[in-house]
């Protein structure tokens, strides 16, 4: 395989807002009900019935601009996209053309071009030929998703792997829950995402022929149909054959890419200014209110958690990509017992793995104050690490403060001259294993791993290691 | 003149079936209007902007509240097919949105 | 004609209200001659006699013809199609219930051309119209029904809705008064489309007393509507009996005519020109004035309204309601027949023309330079009425054409319009009220103002009509 050639890959994402109400009408947004029961004259496209813009679908894609650094346009418009399908009661979707809502900004290293708004299609479900005599195969519509508000987000062709695609869409979608205002689900079919392939000479700043990827259902389906995609292209190029633009679907069982249609029947979407709907403005109100909803975002904390509180870059990304995580980590620091951010970050995977990956630690016992303290005893070497962790997992259970916990188990780090008796632990040693004991004596360092093991196995964790090491060293000197 | 395929080819964009004498007048039909309003092509308009809106409005949207929905049975009361709470139609094969 | 519905629609609600009359006297009498009309003017005439309304509202129990294109909830509303045969909406136009809500009783249904496309009332599914005041004539279109049953007595007003001319010039063919408002005045919830951007409901009364009355309970902002507006001020009865003061502009270019024929009738430009001398005898200064731009509103019209209404009437596809031929097959064979067969040749012309003009390579040609020329129109008239109260034209370029005589020659059809679908395309409001007859057919004078000058533009055409005198009272009989 010709690895001179580097893929182009570029998403086209679409989110349904979860507002109370459609894009363009009063019906409420339905989850799950039975067919058509949420629908009026205007999202089933009756004549005479005309849409009127949803203010909280717009404060929405505010927030998302805002949130993306986008530029907002004061005055935006909406066009009509003309296209026949039954899913399509209108015939054309109302959506946004040449001036949409928000223009420009990044997520992460990733340019996006535009974020519009638009209203979802309804459902068509598929139902066999249903015993007809000459029947074609029948379809049913159901209108009750039809008018759903949609952001539609475009980002720049950036992306060069399916895994930064994959990687991007999970910002993308943390972004989005931390924003509320979509539920981001993929399986739901509330995050849906289109991609465009294409591949070029390493170094090339020319674009190759693309083509699109439509609605891979989960984040899985996404890394393999781009991955499937990329060798296509790569198999055509190395055979010298030309990349046709079409449109295709991955099947994921079969993994195979099926062509939708060729750009030749592409449709002619006839978009024209929509003259049901006057221009969109976003007053500085409006944009001032959206602002106020946007918090930090996952990638601004996690340049901040690296750039003010000296977190490793995994640390800082695996905890800003989860808020809740986040949230519980800047408790703790704020709680101010004695440990650095860091030495906080690294008990935060232990109460993790404690609780179960999904749980929010800040519905555990373990109270962010708590995990700061063990956290500062672990750290001034009072309690030894494996002691700390067992400290943790009473926390877990049992909640409280981490230092009556080690004062009542008697978890406190043993030392030498606190008479806990330490040093009679490693005499003991020594005498268990003379032969060791030689060889450290020797200067074979490498011999005192089981000297060390049984003392910390006789002090159930609570002695130190660096201690122990120390106090061994200094018997076999005092010895010789 | 329209071609007989452009016709073909608009009516195909509309879903508009013609049948042969339709087809026919409609070209020359077309053709007639189109020679008439063409003019304004000739018009220097570059630096005009175009006003797809008569009033001077901008700005309207609604509070996002729910307003009552039509009853089931009213709105598949005019359904051609109605098929399981639904809008029946043959299936289409592919090329959805 | 009873004397029951010899008063005009202001006098009977008057006599209601002072109980002169009885209201459900009123409907039969109307019911009746609706139901025994003989000019296909009616589509569906109520069947019995109506809801009972508060006695102490404004119209109380005056019957209204309503134009087939407004939804009225489980009444037949087919906006003159075969695609929407039998269709009844489960919902009420907002100007129906503004006006049910203001008292006025649902008399019938008016026959339209079909979608509102056309300007005699030929392209009706359900048959043309005849003009009462000559049956082997054209009522106009689009609102054919509506001006017909107007001035034939069958209702004492009516509703309907103009375009590029809809109600201005069926009101002048059928020797009635007809008011298109600035854009936005009416809602357009529950109208069946044309045009979004130039639909507008507007009133076809007798007189502009019964116009001004019947508009002033139309309007109002709809939420519903993203280009309702409100009036700045409430539509008043006119009572000026002069014209003191008003400078009427006369547009060169639209009384020349174009260069396709549209050349104004002597007999219309006799009328015109007469009603002219009246204004002036009434105190008005007439001048001639220019709209440089007005003899493209026609292109520009006839591309803008077909590319909206291209996209309108898409959604009569056969799956959710209306006609569908086939469907035993697939999809695109069902899509096709069932708007094969749906529409007319009319709407088809349109719908051809609008796709076209939107269609990938000829937007910016067509559609686009049309939204331009749309722009200077309107520049025009800003222009003119720096200078001027009102525009001043005739409705249309013919009295009443015999039925067929056009129907083959969709661009002569077109020209009819040429002087009035200036003023949709700036949406600025114009009227037409009868300026007197031209070898016994009627002729409209237009009056046209800037947006929502209605209240200055009823008072001055008050004033002519009083002027005029002119009399449709004999087609009533
Ligand atoms: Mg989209
Ligand atoms: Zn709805």
């Amino acid at each position: 395989m010709s690895s001179s050639y580097e893929p182009v890959i570029g998403l086209e994402i679409h989110v349904q807002l979860r507002t109370r109400t459609k894009m363009f009408c009063g019906c409420e947004l339905s989850f799950g009900d039975p067919p058509n029961v949420h629908c009026c004259p205007v999202c089933l496209g009756l004549p005479g019935a005309l849409p009127v813009v949803n203010a909280a679908a717009v404060d929405f894609a505010v927030r998302i601009g805002l949130a993306l650094g986008s530029e907002i346009a004061p005055r935006s418009l909406f066009h009509r996209k003309n296209y026949f399908y039954p899913d399509s009661p209108k015939a054309y979707q109302i959506s946004q053309y040449d001036v949409p809502i928000c223009s420009g900004g990044c997520l992460g290293d990733v340019r996006i071009h535009r974020v519009h708004l638009e209203e979802d299609a309804a459902k068509l479900v598929h139902i066999g030929s249903s015993g007809r005599i000459h029947g074609s195969d029948r379809s049913v519509v159901d209108f009750n998703r039809c008018g759903t508000p949609l952001v539609e987000i475009v980002t720049e062709p950036d992306l060069r792997s399916p895994e930064q695609a994959h990687e991007f869409l999970t910002v993308l979608r943390t972004t989005l829950r931390q924003l509320e205002v979509s539920d981001v689900n993929m399986e739901e079919g509330s995050l849906r995402c289109d991609a465009n392939v294409s591949i070029r000479p390493v170094g090339s700043a020319r674009l190759g022929t693309k083509t699109e990827l439509k609605n891979m259902n989960s984040f899985r389906f996404l890394q393999r149909g781009i991955r499937a995609e990329i060798v296509r292209q790569q198999e055509l190029v190395a055979a010298g054959e030309p990349v046709v633009q079409e449109t295709l679907h991955f099947d994921p069982v079969s993994e195979r890419l099926t062509s939708l249609r060729s750009k030749e029947e592409a449709h002619d979407y006839r978009y024209f200014p929509e003259p049901d709907l006057v221009p969109l403005l976003v007053t500085p109100e409006m944009r001032a209110a959206a602002a106020e909803r946007v918090p930090e975002l996952p990638t601004d904390r996690a340049r901040r958690f690296e750039a003010e509180l000296g977190l490793r870059p995994g640390t800082a990304r695996d905890l800003a990509f989860r808020r809740e995580l986040s949230d519980y980590f800047e408790r703790a620091v704020a709680a101010d017992a004695g440990a650095t951010p860091v030495e906080v970050a690294n008990w935060i995977p232990q109460l993790v793995e404690r609780i179960g990956s999904a749980a929010d630690p800040a519905q555990s016992r373990v109270g962010p104050e708590a995990l700061a303290t063990l956290a500062a005893l672990v750290a001034a070497k009072r309690v030894s690490r494996d002691a700390g962790r067992e400290v943790l997992t009473t926390l877990v259970a049992e909640g409280g403060d981490p230092q009556a916990i080690v004062e009542r188990e008697g978890l406190g780090t043993l030392s030498d001259d606190d008479g806990d008796g330490l040093a009679a632990l490693v005499d003991s040693a020594l005498a268990a294993d003379p032969d060791a004991a030689a060889k450290v004596a020797q200067g074979n360092m490498k011999a005192i791993g089981p000297l060390v093991g049984y003392v910390m196995r006789e002090s159930k964790g609570r002695a130190d290691g660096g201690e122990v090491t120390r106090l061994i060293r200094e018997r076999l000197a005092e010895q010789v | 003149m329209l071609a007989r395929e452009d016709v073909l080819h608009v009516a195909r964009l509309a879903r508009l079936g013609l049948d042969e004498d339709e087809l026919e007048r409609m070209g020359s039909e077309l053709s007639a209007v189109l020679d008439h309003v063409e003019r304004i092509r000739e018009l220097d308009l570059d630096d005009v902007e175009p006003t797809s809106h008569a009033v001077d409005v901008a700005g309207v949207m609604r509070p996002d509240e729910p307003a009552p929905c039509l009853e089931r049975d009213v709105i598949l009361a005019a359904a051609p097919e109605p098929v399981d709470g639904g809008f029946g139609v043959p299936s289409p094969g592919s090329g959805g949105e | 004609m009873t004397e029951l519905t010899e008063l005009g629609a202001a006098a009977a609600a008057r006599a209601i209200h002072a109980r002169e009359i009885d209201a459900g006297e009123l409907f039969e009498a109307y019911r009746e001659r609706a139901g025994a009309d003989e000019l296909n003017a009616f589509t569906w005439v109520a069947e019995g006699p109506p809801p009972p309304t508060d006695p102490a509202a404004p119209l109380a129990g005056v019957p209204l013809a309503v134009k087939d294109l407004f939804c009225t909830e489980g009444i037949p509303s087919q906006a003159g199609s075969r695609i929407l045969e039998g269709y009844r909406p489960p919902y009420t136009a907002t100007v129906v219930e503004n006006l049910t809500g203001a008292g006025v009783t649902l008399l019938g249904k008016t026959n339209q051309d079909e979608f509102a496309m056309g300007s005699s009332n030929e392209n009706s599914a359900f048959g043309p119209v005849l003009n009462p005041w000559d049956r082997g004539r054209v009522p106009g279109g689009s609102s054919g029904g509506s001006a017909a049953a107007v001035a034939a007595g069958l209702a004492p007003w009516a509703i309907g809705t103009d375009t590029g001319g809809s109600i201005r010039q069926p009101a002048s063919l059928c020797g009635v008064v007809g008011v298109k408002p600035t854009y936005g005045a009416c809602s357009r919830w529950g109208m069946i489309a044309f045009a979004s951007s130039l639909d507008q409901a507007g009133p076809l009364a007798r007189d502009v007393t019964d116009a001004a009355l019947l508009l002033s309970h139309m309007v109002g902002h709809d939420r519903r509507d993203s280009t309702s507006v409100a009036l700045p001020e409430p539509i008043t009865l006119p009572t000026a009996e002069d014209l003191t003061g008003i400078r009427l502009g006369v547009p060169e270019e639209l009384l020349a005519g174009g260069d396709d024929g549209a050349g104004i009738e002597p007999g219309v430009r006799e009328s015109f020109e007469a009603t002219l001398a009246l204004a002036e005898g009434l105190g008005a200064t007439i001048d001639t004035c220019r709209l440089p731009h007005a003899p493209h509103a026609l292109s520009a019209y006839y591309l803008i309204a077909p590319a909206e209404a291209s996209a309108n009437l898409a959604r009569y596809d056969g799956v959710r309601y209306g006609l569908r031929v086939g469907g035993e097959e697939d999809l695109a064979t069902m899509y096709t027949r069932t708007r094969g067969e749906g529409f007319g040749a009319e709407v088809k012309r349109r719908i051809m023309l609008g796709t076209y003009a939107l269609s990938s390579g000829y937007y910016d040609a067509y559609y686009g330079q049309a939204l331009k020329v749309r722009t200077k129109i309107a520049d025009d008239f800003r222009a003119a009425f720096a200078r001027f109260d009102f525009i001043a034209t005739p409705t249309s370029p013919w009295t009443a054409f015999e039925l067929g005589s056009k129907a083959d020659d969709p661009l002569a059809m077109y020209l009819n319009d040429f002087c009035t679908v200036p003023m949709p395309l700036a949406g600025i409001p114009a009227l037409s009220i009868p300026s007197g007859c031209s070898d016994g057919l009627p002729v409209g004078f237009q009056l046209a103002g800037p947006a929502f000058s209605e209240n200055p533009l009823l008072q001055a055409a008050h004033a002519l009509e009083r002027a005029i005198g002119f009399d449709g009272s004999q087609v009533r009989a």
